[in-house]
């Protein structure tokens, strides 16, 4: 029974980061409209556009080969999967264990390199430009995001997300300047990876400096829709992400009662709410930046994530 | 106890945090904003000392620091810049990565000389001590990795900026010494800025290699 | 038992190189098959010894020196890199029975071959520092000869470079035996073992070990031979070199290390170690980054992976010293397991850059391009290669880094404070290295497979034949094995682990489900490939079916939009050289003085535009170059010796006898 009810759990939660997820793009870009003084498309437009997207016929050019074909779909399956090993409202779900931190940057690795082959296989240099320069950034961004696991880990004793978020929400952790770096170097992996300004821009479709909508220009009907479904699970994974490891607060247990658990639910609600604000006030008073100094800005998140786990022997004491 | 030492640490880890910043910066404004916010948190590092240690002439060299360097050196170092036109990016000698790695190792070094000699000190003081090492070494490093006078500035002040730090958080630091300090700073300061007035008048230009041209070895 | 089958196929290996003297481009499917069977036969017996605990076995041949004989022994060790040689064995034989038939001169390939494998199998059996050094150099002069076996220009001078290296690394042995002697000068291991080495001797030891078997297995910066010879021999010999031969000379860092000198190991030797590691990860994979040939690309990873292991023998050294064995335990787990990985998805990685090769005829990934479609499976399998070594769950590379990151996770318990601040860093190197392996692979299967042929012989490219297949299957099925049962393999290393560090893992049933790997004994982190592997497939499947039922599964064909603007030339695709270029922007400027000349003539001048991108190896720099104008100078002095007088000659001699009197005087 309880297993039945913890699965049962395991996956409301995975439909629900589907579920939400375009959402919280639409959230962000109505936002960002309207402190640009427009009005803006309704936040269920995304919800819209996938579902055309995903009935109209999908053009694929002629020299395309299967692993074109299959790519979206392992995509997506990794980012999903990645997303539903994230604890969102509740700790210790069903098969949180399977996979630590590690192997959640490593899943979206894994959907890294598929969209980047999957850009390689039409043989249009628009492609190969994507893919290049995403492996840059990713080359950069991941080591970053590993310094910033490895920096939680040791605090917390284990690399289980879950474990992480129990620790975090229930040990007085204080105000530490190593948390202060990771948070930092945190937030500019999530804009790295999730293609947002400064380091690219997910409204461009014709710029010389688009990274990601590079990778997968030759993307339509069904296609793209999974892969705009699973930019949008990425960006709630990332916003998850940090809530979980910097805000766990308010989040339940397993164990918990089903209205905890709705608690926790709300609370994860109203986090995302503002996290989406603060990324669309972010995305409008920055610009994007040169290419090379993407690098830049990257090789500093992974200063940060090196400092801040210098910093944790420092008061932790040698 | 613990929160005092929790907040003197953050305080003067984002002294330090503020370190890398000013290496990161690119251009000139943003360092002056960047040096800016390093001497604010120094301000707020040493009256938190001051608070904890209950030594109020501390409150002074806070309010020294917030005054002068939050204020007055970031704004006329501004108006400098605009006043003579001077270009307004920083080409650094070494590329952005390169530096910010040689920081991290400048800070593992500092951690690793000071913790074993500061053992006996007791715990605010040993890390503020490693804190304050770092900063004035990134400051050197700072210095020599700027090709324009104006960041060669910038880097001295923050040197002087992590030296203040050493000296608060030892206890019972005279007010003498930091005034001289200050002062000392003052006049760099002046003999800086008369120097690149003579570099702009001469070469056109703040790029302290165009100063090689003068030696008579130059090829 | 054991080791009478082991002994009876060393017997068939060299029977068959003698055999293989004669016409030798007769039968040569049937002697691959031949090699292949004997292959197995050790395989097997090597599996039985590891998986059924077997007792150590002992033999003394009546060959070699008087007295010492030729000893040879079975341990868990032994047994476990009997395993990677014969699965290395198996599998090039088995790609040799399709590819090894189109070799022109099959003189210069047959006897070397079983030869070699005979000789690593040798190397990993060896009880005395004799036999190890005569099995190590017949190693190296069999691999030299293969190496030598076509006759292009360039192989001359990888010839020789390894040729220099091989007699290098040997010397360092030498001299490290040489130091380790026990009692009475005696080099049998065990009496090696016996005698406790001062800690000055160790050290030394240690720097001859690095500077030895580290050469031989490729450690920044001697590894320069590697990307020179590994590309040069027939493309499963390459496979046998960089997935095997580099785990020979593993082994030998490990019997000696760890094995030999085991209790007299100080902490700080792990300093040299990670810092190596760490460096020859890091430089390995940026050099791969930067090539444009498939082979070298590929040998340069090998550079890099060799890095990723070193860093997990400095991790267990670290604990080893400090006496926390269970941490030890997993760095060893996770460096070895790395080793077995290794040899799996570089072989299959070098078997389909062979396959390629046959089919095109060349390794230049900028004549290559759109092989997916000519070659199907080969591309199947060389993707399932190029995921598993970039780390990617859920194949089996990322198992070993992901072991190896918990083993970095231990380091804070550690009572050095240079080590606590030295192992995140090289924490940082080695996440780096993963992120840019990605990238090297995408290039590496991007550029070749994927995209538009960029030659006639690419677009001519036709599949491999059956033999070839089934042994790149064989690795890929294996690859994917150990990466959803990981908990499986680490369980069948535990005697090999419990006999370097005294510990082995915790049991594997205590996680929180069958199959999960658990790194420690409390449970903190786990990881269960096979849940990722049916969660990745089941949401995957039911994606499709969702779509292809509730939404359109309508497809048309078309031209490639290419933001309206495509070019019909395969040629403006990216290539090898513009795909690393950011990378190479980012990283190569300082180390690799990477340049980039752009010659871009006026409007109205018909010159055509040129782009030169140039960077430099600063291993060649920095030691090798330098190292060889010294040695040139001191020759060109010893030169003068070549020219005496008989009258002279004889005057140098009797110096020589004065001064050996003189010093026997004053040594009494």
């Amino acid at each position: 029974m309880a297993l039945m009810f913890s699965l049962f759990m395991q996956g409301i939660q995975m439909m629900l980061v589907l579920l939400v997820a375009p959402l919280l793009v639409g959230v962000v870009r109505k936002v960002r409209a309207r402190i640009l003084l427009r009005r803006g498309p309704s936040i269920l437009q995304p919800y819209r556009d996938l579902w055309r997207l995903l009935r109209k016929e999908t053009v694929v050019a002629r020299n395309a080969s299967w692993l074109f074909r299959v790519a979206p779909y392992l995509i997506f399956a990794a980012v999903w999967v990645a997303a539903a090993l994230v604890p969102v409202f509740a700790t210790g779900l069903e098969f949180n264990w399977t996979a630590d931190l590690l192997a959640i940057v490593a899943l979206l690795g894994t959907a890294r390199f598929a969209t980047a082959l999957a850009a390689m296989d039409i043989g249009t240099s628009f492609g190969g430009l994507g893919a290049s320069r995403e492996m840059m950034v990713a080359s950069l961004a991941e080591p970053a995001m590993l310094m910033i696991v490895f920096t939680i880990s040791l605090l917390a004793g284990t690399t289980q997300l879950s474990e992480i978020a129990n620790f975090v929400a229930s040990q007085p952790i204080g105000l530490r300047i190593s948390l202060g770096f990771a948070f930092t170097a945190l937030l500019i992996v999530a804009l790295a990876e999730n293609a947002r300004i400064p380091v690219d821009n997910p409204s461009t479709h014709l710029e010389l400096t688009m990274i990601h909508e590079a990778m997968v220009l030759e993307y339509s009907g069904r296609h793209l829709a999974l892969i705009e479904a699973a930019s949008a699970t990425k960006l709630l994974l990332y916003m998850s992400l940090i809530i979980s490891l910097f805000l766990p607060y308010g989040i339940a247990t397993n164990e918990a009662p089903l209205s905890l658990q709705l608690f926790g639910m709300l609370v994860w609600l109203a986090k995302l709410g503002i996290g989406a604000v603060l990324l669309a006030i972010g995305e409008t008073v920055v610009s994007k930046m040169r290419l090379f100094r993407v690098a830049e800005f990257l090789g500093a998140a992974l200063v940060m994530g090196l400092l801040s786990m210098i910093f944790l022997f420092v008061f932790k004491g040698i | 106890m613990e929160t005092s030492i929790d907040i003197s640490h953050f305080l003067a880890g984002a002294v330090l945090a503020l370190s890398f910043v000013l290496l990161y910066q690119a251009r000139l404004f943003a360092l002056f904003n960047a040096f800016a916010m390093q001497s604010i948190a120094l301000a707020m590092a040493v009256g938190w000392q001051a608070y904890s240690q209950g030594a109020s002439h501390l409150y002074i060299t806070a309010a020294l620091a917030l005054v002068m360097k939050g204020m007055l050196i970031p704004g006329a170092l501004r108006w400098v810049v605009v006043k003579m036109g001077i270009h307004r990016q920083i080409d650094p000698v070494v590329s952005v990565n390169l530096t910010l790695l040689l920081g991290v190792f400048l800070v593992i070094l500092s951690i690793m000389v000071v913790f074993p000699v500061a053992k006996m000190e007791g715990g605010i003081a040993r890390e503020d001590l490693a804190f304050a090492l770092s900063i004035i070494l990134l400051g050197m490093l700072m210095m020599i990795t700027r090709r324009n006078a104006i960041g060669q500035v910038i880097g001295f002040m923050s040197l002087e900026n992590g030296l203040i730090l050493a000296a608060t958080g030892a206890k019972g630091m005279p007010l003498v010494v930091e005034i001289s300090v200050a002062f000392s700073v003052l006049i760099a300061f002046f003999v800086f800025g008369v120097f690149i007035f003579r570099i702009r008048e001469h070469f056109d230009t703040i790029d302290v290699d165009a100063l090689s041209e003068m030696r008579g070895d130059a090829e | 038992m054991s080791m009478q089958f082991v002994m009876g196929a060393l017997l068939v290996f060299w029977v068959q190189a003698v055999l293989a003297l004669f016409r030798a481009s007769q039968f040569v499917r049937l002697r691959y098959g031949v090699t292949m069977l004997t292959s197995v036969v050790i395989l097997f017996a090597g599996m039985g010894f590891l998986l059924g605990s077997a007792p150590v076995e002992q033999i003394a041949l009546p060959l070699g020196l008087p007295d010492i004989g030729m000893r040879m022994r079975i341990d868990a060790l032994s047994a476990f890199f009997l395993i990677v040689v014969n699965l290395g064995g198996v599998t090039s034989s088995l790609f040799g029975m399709g590819y090894g038939l189109h070799e022109k001169r099959q003189g210069r390939v047959m006897p070397f071959y079983s030869a070699f494998i005979a000789a690593m199998n040798m190397v990993v059996l060896a009880d005395d520092a004799f036999t190890f050094l005569i099995s190590w150099e017949l190693m190296s002069l069999t691999s030299w000869a293969l190496v030598m076996s076509n006759e292009e220009k360039e192989t001359r001078r990888a010839g020789l470079v390894y040729f220099v290296m091989a007699s290098f690394s040997a010397i360092m042995l030498v001299f490290a035996f040489g130091l380790l002697a026990g009692a009475n000068g005696s080099y049998g291991f065990d009496e090696i073992r016996q005698s406790h080495p001062t800690a000055i001797s160790a050290t030394i030891v240690l720097a001859l070990v690095l500077l030895g078997p580290g050469s031989k297995a490729g450690v920044f910066p001697l590894h320069v031979w590697l990307p020179l010879a590994h590309p040069a021999a027939p493309s499963h010999v390459s496979a046998l070199m960089s997935g095997v031969m580099t785990k020979v000379a593993i082994y030998g860092a490990i019997r000696i290390l760890f094995d030999l000198v085991g209790p007299s190991m100080l902490w700080w030797w792990s300093v040299p170690v990670l810092i190596i590691g760490g460096a020859t990860a890091l430089m390995g994979i940026l050099y791969a980054l930067m090539q444009k040939d498939l082979k070298r690309l590929l040998a340069f990873s090998t550079v890099e992976n060799v890095g990723i292991i070193f860093i997990g023998l400095g991790l267990a050294l670290a604990f080893q010293a400090n006496g926390m064995v269970t941490a030890a335990a997993l760095a060893m787990s996770a460096a070895l397991l790395h080793v077995f990985n290794h040899s799996l998805f570089k072989s299959l990685l070098f078997l389909g850059a062979g396959a390629v090769l046959h089919a095109t005829g060349t390794r230049d990934l900028d004549q290559l391009g759109g092989l997916i479609h000519k070659m199907r499976f080969t591309a199947v399998l060389f993707l399932v290669g190029a995921v598993a070594i970039s780390a990617l769950p859920p194949l089996n590379g990322f198992v070993s880094e992901w072991l190896t990151f918990q083993s970095v996770l231990a380091s804070p318990d550690l009572p050095q404070a240079s080590l606590k601040f030295l192992i995140p860093v090289v924490g940082a190197v080695l996440a780096l290295a993963a992120a840019l392996a990605g990238a090297a692979f995408v290039k590496a299967f991007g550029v070749s497979f994927l995209g538009r042929a960029r030659s006639e012989a690419a677009a001519a490219a036709q599949e491999t034949d059956r033999f070839s297949l089934a042994a790149m299957m064989l690795l890929a099925g294996l690859c994917l094995a150990v990466g959803v049962l990981p908990s499986l393999a680490v369980d069948a290393l535990r005697p090999v682990v419990d006999m370097l560090t005294t510990s082995g893992l915790p049991p594997q049933d205590i996680g929180p489900a069958p199959l999960s790997l658990v790194p420690f004994a409390d449970g903190r982190s786990s990881y269960n490939g096979l849940i990722i592997m049916a969660f990745l497939l089941i949401s995957g499947g039911m994606t499709a079916w969702f779509i292809h039922h509730f939404a359109s599964d309508k497809v048309t064909y078309g031209d490639a939009w290419d933001c309206g603007t495509p070019e019909d030339s395969p040629l403006a695709q990216y290539t090898a050289e513009s795909f690393s270029q950011p990378i190479r922007r980012v990283f190569g400027t300082s180390v690799f003085r990477a340049r980039e000349v752009v010659d871009m003539p006026p409007p109205g001048e018909l010159r055509a535009a040129q782009y030169n991108a140039d960077s430099e190896d600063p291993a060649w720099r920095f030691v090798m170059n330098p190292l060889s104008r010294l040695l040139w100078q001191v020759t060109r002095r010893a030169d003068i010796l070549q020219r005496l007088t008989i009258r002279k000659y004889l005057a140098i001699v009797f110096a020589w006898l004065v001064l050996l009197l003189v010093a026997v005087t004053i040594w009494h």
